[in-house]
């Protein structure tokens, strides 16, 4: 049986039902069941190889694909499960957390209709359809960065839309001019098209255009150096759980995986590509680190930092060599598990103390042990102190650069990382150490299912960095990798 | 020639309206200037499929024509108008929340946020 339409069906049906209903628990229960059977799901995925699943069981014609076409290959798979984890951990947080707002039903209905647009995304197969799954999961993220309807909030969800809108009109617009020069909007045989001897030269100069339109518009939605304004606005915004799932995996999803879909296994990794996206990300590394050291809003530090950990990860895919994509796909991995936690750490001080002000703050350890704790581990890892796992997919990125002669970029990498601890040391001294303020005396430590997602998170930053051990890269990273080092060869889910 | 000339109008339009989304301090006149970049694309995507002399893609009999227009980008166009619509809603019922809370539609006083 094939699993893969599961993905879509379930989350569908689940906003669907949840729209209609009223009772909290109710919507407690199914929003958690439902995420966790997918997160069940994406993990018995990891046995199977590439599938491939035509909706409506349209066979190609000649060899020529109709329809729309499904794909799961080793990359997917890996977001899959990344997505849907970082997912069941939100809403189990959401719980207790949402009891602030009113709505609590309407509020996983968004959030299912957003992880369905990112698990479509991750799964199309064409073109056409990984708009449409990217403007479902926009859309809905949209409404969900405004969804406590204060003015700050409405005011980061206008602005924020008007960038997405921007993008997706740059993201239209080169589909549609891919499609007149491919003639087909399957993503496998518009590669075969592309790399076909018979295309000519002068279609090739089109091909550039097409691709600065995708670099525009799929960076300007994952917020890479120059696209990057909304984001700081946006993330912060959101309730808690929400700025851990944007921050922690819609970036990746709607930025890089798209990105790097396109680059590596529709137009093939060029080396001026591959230069284009090493200067982005390094500008990236460096710019939101400078820029979160002056924060003292402690969801808008965050943000900045969100913008330099991606710049990381789009400058390991950048160089292209194996080392650097399965470090690049490590701290995709990471920067997922220790951001939401960072996030979900947020949302706990906000939840107890009712503020976001880090001069505020002071002492939280000692009233709230469970949520200092975790924060200082996610606060090492993404400064890459050794045991943890940032620490291993920084070595690696910064290894393969130096392995290809980058040296500039290692450099870059390294100063980047050197801030990054330095504002996170800051985190650490004026919220959580140093003695407890007065009017803090009274605050609790947050209820269990609070404590329970922050404690999984942090489990994973300490032992996250075994994923290099050969058995393990096999399963998780190894497919991934080998699906954007041979690009090309995803040509061949034309023929499953 | 007049044909290939034709696609360039719609990236005119394209950028017209990506002017008045950067310049323009009303948030009603910057939802129209997205609407207006939505349609664009929605046009230059049309034309595509368009074929000088081709008939709608329908066989009738005892009619022979061998030019059809291509029918898959107006299929793709009518998806993403509907997506375009949902924008829109939900950008208009966000500039009406803001009015409630601002009382004003310009964006030079709508700034809370910084930093």
């Amino acid at each position: 049986m094939n699993l893969l339409p599961i993905f879509i069906a379930l989350p569908l049906l689940g906003a669907f039902i949840l729209s209609l209903i009223r009772q909290k628990r109710v919507g407690d229960v199914l929003a958690n069941l439902i995420n966790l059977s997918l997160f069940i799901i994406s993990l018995l995925l990891l046995r199977y190889g590439n599938l491939v699943y035509k909706i409506g069981g349209w066979q190609p014609v000649n060899g020529i694909p109709i329809g729309i076409y499904w794909v799961k290959d080793g990359l997917s798979t890996l977001m899959l499960v990344i997505v849907n984890f970082v997912a069941l951990l939100s809403t189990i947080f959401s719980i207790n957390y949402m009891e602030r707002f009113t709505d609590k039903n309407r509020y996983y209905c968004l959030f299912l209709l957003m992880l369905l647009g990112m698990n479509g995304v991750i799964l199309a197969g064409d073109m056409f359809n990984l708009f449409v799954f990217l403007e479902i999961s926009a859309i809905a993220s949209y409404s969900l960065v405004a969804f406590g309807t204060e003015s700050e909030e409405l005011e980061a969800a206008f602005k924020y839309q008007v960038m997405g809108t921007i993008a997706s009109s740059f993201i239209l617009f080169g589909i549609a001019l891919l499609y007149s020069l491919t003639g087909t909007l399957n993503m496998a045989d518009m590669a075969s098209v592309i790399h076909n001897a018979s295309f000519n030269i002068h279609n090739g100069k089109f091909l550039i255009f097409v691709c600065g339109l995708f670099i525009a518009g799929f960076g300007m939605k994952g917020a890479i150096m120059p696209f990057h304004a909304w984001l700081p606005d946006a993330h912060p915004s959101a309730p808690a759980p929400i700025s851990a799932m944007l921050s922690g995996v819609l970036i990746k999803v709607l930025g890089i995986y798209t990105i790097s879909r396109v680059i590596f296994n529709i137009f093939g990794l060029t080396p001026m590509l591959s230069n284009l996206l090493m200067v982005l990300g390094s500008l990236s590394i460096i710019a939101g680190a400078i820029l979160a050291i002056g924060q003292n809003d402690f969801k808008r530090l965050l943000a900045y930092s969100s913008i330099s950990q991606v710049g990381y990860i789009i400058l390991g895919l950048g160089l292209g060599t194996p080392l650097g994509i399965l470090g690049g796909l490590l701290h995709l991995l990471n920067h997922s598990v220790f951001k939401s936690l960072l996030f979900l750490n947020s949302g706990a001080v906000e939840y107890a103390t009712d503020n976001r002000d880090l001069r505020k703050m002071g002492g939280l350890n000692k009233k709230m042990p469970v949520t200092g704790t975790t924060n200082f581990i996610a606060s090492m890892s993404i400064a890459g102190v050794p045991p943890f796992n940032g620490f291993w997919s920084k070595l690696l990125i910064i290894l393969a650069c130096i392995l290809t002669g980058h040296f500039w970029f290692a450099i870059w990498a390294i100063i980047g990382s050197i801030i990054t601890l330095a504002y996170y040391l800051k985190v650490q001294k004026y919220a959580f150490f140093g003695t407890l303020k007065k009017e803090w005396e009274k605050i609790k430590e947050v209820p269990n299912f609070m404590r329970l997602s922050m404690i999984i998170l942090a489990i994973l930053c300490t032992i996250m960095g075994l994923l290099l051990i050969p058995q393990l890269r096999e399963i998780f990273l190894s497919p991934g990798v080998e699906v954007l080092r041979n690009g090309l060869q995803y040509i061949n889910n034309l023929g499953l | 020639m007049i044909i290939k000339w034709i696609y360039v109008l719609p990236i005119i339009l394209f950028l017209i309206a990506l002017l008045g989304v950067l310049v323009k301090r009303n948030l009603i006149k910057i939802i129209i200037s997205l609407t207006i970049m939505e349609y664009a694309t929605f046009l230059f995507f049309a034309l595509i499929g368009y074929r000088k002399g081709g008939m709608p893609p329908i066989e009738v009999e005892g009619v022979k024509s061998t030019i059809f227009v291509d029918p898959l980008p107006q299929a793709l166009v009518l998806t993403a108008i509907v997506i375009g619509l949902a924008t829109t809603s939900l950008l208009v019922a966000i500039a009406v929340r803001i009015y409630q809370k601002y009382g004003t539609f310009d964006i030079e006083k709508i700034k809370k946020l910084k930093g």
